[in-house]
């Protein structure tokens, strides 16, 4: 008798905690939404998504969040660029190429990499990065989108490098074998049979490592420049949408019109992450059938 | 028997895997053209025996060999693996095709050899499929995926696969465990069609396949030859007692 309460104790315990999970996550997107729905009262909704200027003290403000969203996409990109070749081919390397005591050694480094806190690296970024791109590519300043891309990429590859190697290690030898047994070298083998074979895990791990880039704020804010313009080329000051957050919410007054536009970039930026994760979710159920 | 020209020979072969040596001192010859069946109950070292002839048991690190084997009397030690791989190719025994469509599967081989020219290949596809006896059940629906065939077919895709790329040799390994026995005949008579260009060796479980397909036969146990005859005579005249038991099955 005593047991079987005890059971169902545990057992409601462990079903609230679950309902608990979502209930949170639901709660921070009505919250989000609740306040950012409120700028929308007084400011025009196609004005915050198509406007080109984001001004918010000046007189009037403008909260046009085209600026934010292309420095945002920009040093994604750039970040993605970078990692994913990068990144893939380190994976390759791990999981077909490399002898067993280097795999372990790079796994373990790898790891390490995974844990350097990021103001870290945007602290790197000031005081070595920024200068070496100024000096190299003759820019007025070093704090510019593409130091915020070669950060990311840093903090990125981990994901990317784990996962992929993870996709790779789970082809199926026999592919390997048939490859070998038809005369195939390595590389062919590699390239014709275990990459594709692998592909919708490389995607997964890509667009997870996107969904870190996008989501990262202390890195950029620290090394971008920080200016809401909509830039030219990615190696010019922009700002992204996390670090605009980050950057202005201790400024505002709470409830002010500024306060509220901060909220509804916030909502973009969870709708986008939310996509990417979505994406990334479906290519790994994918990779598992 | 006709004259016999020597294809494939071992000498002093011995395989070890770490400190487990699987085949100790096997001297063996092959014939063109023939059927060779290698038998023997389980961990006797068949499969090891054919994956030492086309250097695949290199895949795994701790593999060592000593000895040597000579193909059309030159050692296989001299002959780049990819150069070898193709002149001996290997059918497995769980079909292992590739995750492309069927088409693609014939065609990997020939492309990864260097063969070019879209008409080339096509010609090259049809040609390993009728030869393995897929080309009717599969014309129709060449790019489909691989996945989709029987195992039955997916086997003779297989044979067509190796076929594609010309060699002089199929091993065999327990081709047809997985195959019911419809499917088994079928993949049996590919192997008699092809006994006119190819030298065939096939390691099986089944002594009654052994029987029914191969002209000669090797009987292996616990990694040594223990007898080498024509079929006929040595499954009706086994030469040493632990043949006669386990071909009469007493034993394996």
């Amino acid at each position: 008798m005593f047991r079987r309460i005890n059971e169902k104790i545990i057992e409601s315990c462990i079903k609230l905690s679950g309902l608990l999970v979502i209930i949170f996550v639901f709660l921070i997107f009505l919250f989000l939404l609740k306040d950012s729905i409120s700028l929308f009262g007084q400011y025009p909704i196609g004005q915050f998504l198509f406007g080109r200027n984001w001004l918010p003290i000046s007189e009037p403000p403008k909260f046009g969040i085209v600026p934010l969203l292309l420095g945002s996409i920009y040093v994604t990109i750039g970040a993605i660029v970078i990692c994913v070749p990068f990144g893939v081919a380190a994976a390759m390397f791990i999981a077909e190429v490399a002898p067993g005591y280097l795999k372990h050694v790079l796994k373990s480094l790898i790891e390490i990499l995974a844990s350097i806190p990021s103001v870290v690296l945007g602290f790197i970024g000031i005081v070595w990065l920024g200068p070496f791109l100024r000096n190299t590519f003759g820019l007025k300043t070093g704090m510019c989108g593409l130091t915020g891309s070669l950060l990311l990429a840093f903090m990125a590859l981990p994901t990317i490098i784990s996962i992929c190697e993870d996709a790779l290690v789970g082809v199926p030898r026999t592919y390997k074998e048939a490859a070998f047994g038809l005369g195939a070298t390595h590389w062919q083998t590699l390239w014709r049979i275990i990459l594709p074979a692998a592909s919708s895990g490389i995607i997964a791990a890509v667009m997870l490592g996107i969904g870190r880039v996008i989501g990262e704020t202390m890195v950029v804010m620290m090394v971008t420049g920080n200016a809401p313009v909509i830039p030219k080329s990615i190696l010019e000051p922009l700002r992204t949408l996390t670090a605009t957050i980050a950057g202005e919410m201790g400024e505002t007054v709470g409830g002010s019109e500024h306060y509220f536009a901060l909220f509804a970039v916030g909502v973009v930026l969870f709708i986008i992450t939310f996509m990417i994760n979505l994406v990334a979710d479906v290519c790994m159920r994918r990779a598992k059938k | 028997m006709v004259k016999q020209e020597t294809i494939i020979k071992t000498v002093g072969l011995n395989c070890c895997y770490g400190s487990l040596c699987v085949l100790k001192d096997v001297n063996l010859e092959i014939y063109k053209n023939e059927i060779l069946g290698i038998i023997g109950p389980a961990n006797s070292g068949k499969t090891t025996f054919l994956r030492a002839l086309n250097k695949l048991n290199y895949l795994n690190s701790s593999y060592s060999q000593k000895g040597d084997i000579y193909f059309s009397n030159e050692s296989i030690k001299n002959i780049g693996e990819n150069i070898l791989r193709r002149k001996i190719g290997i059918i497995f025994a769980l079909p292992q095709v590739l995750p492309v469509s069927i088409f693609d599967n014939v065609a990997y081989g020939p492309k990864v050899h260097g063969v070019t020219g879209k008409n080339t290949i096509s010609q090259v596809v049809e040609n390993a499929l009728k030869k393995a006896y897929l080309w009717d059940e599969v014309k129709d629906r060449l790019n489909e995926p691989a996945v989709r065939l029987s195992g039955g077919q997916q086997q003779r895709l297989c044979i067509a696969r190796t076929l594609a790329v010309e060699p002089d040799v199929i091993l065999y390994d327990e081709p047809c465990s997985g195959l019911d026995p419809i499917s088994t005949a079928k993949v049996e008579d590919a192997m008699q069609q092809l006994k006119e260009s190819y030298t065939q060796i096939l390691v099986t479980n089944n002594t009654k396949q052994a029987a029914r397909v191969t002209e000669r036969c090797v009987f292996l146990l616990m990694g040594e030859v223990i007898e080498v005859g024509e079929t006929d005579a040595l499954f009706t005249e086994p030469q040493d007692k632990r043949t006669d038991d386990y071909i009469t099955g007493r034993f394996g």
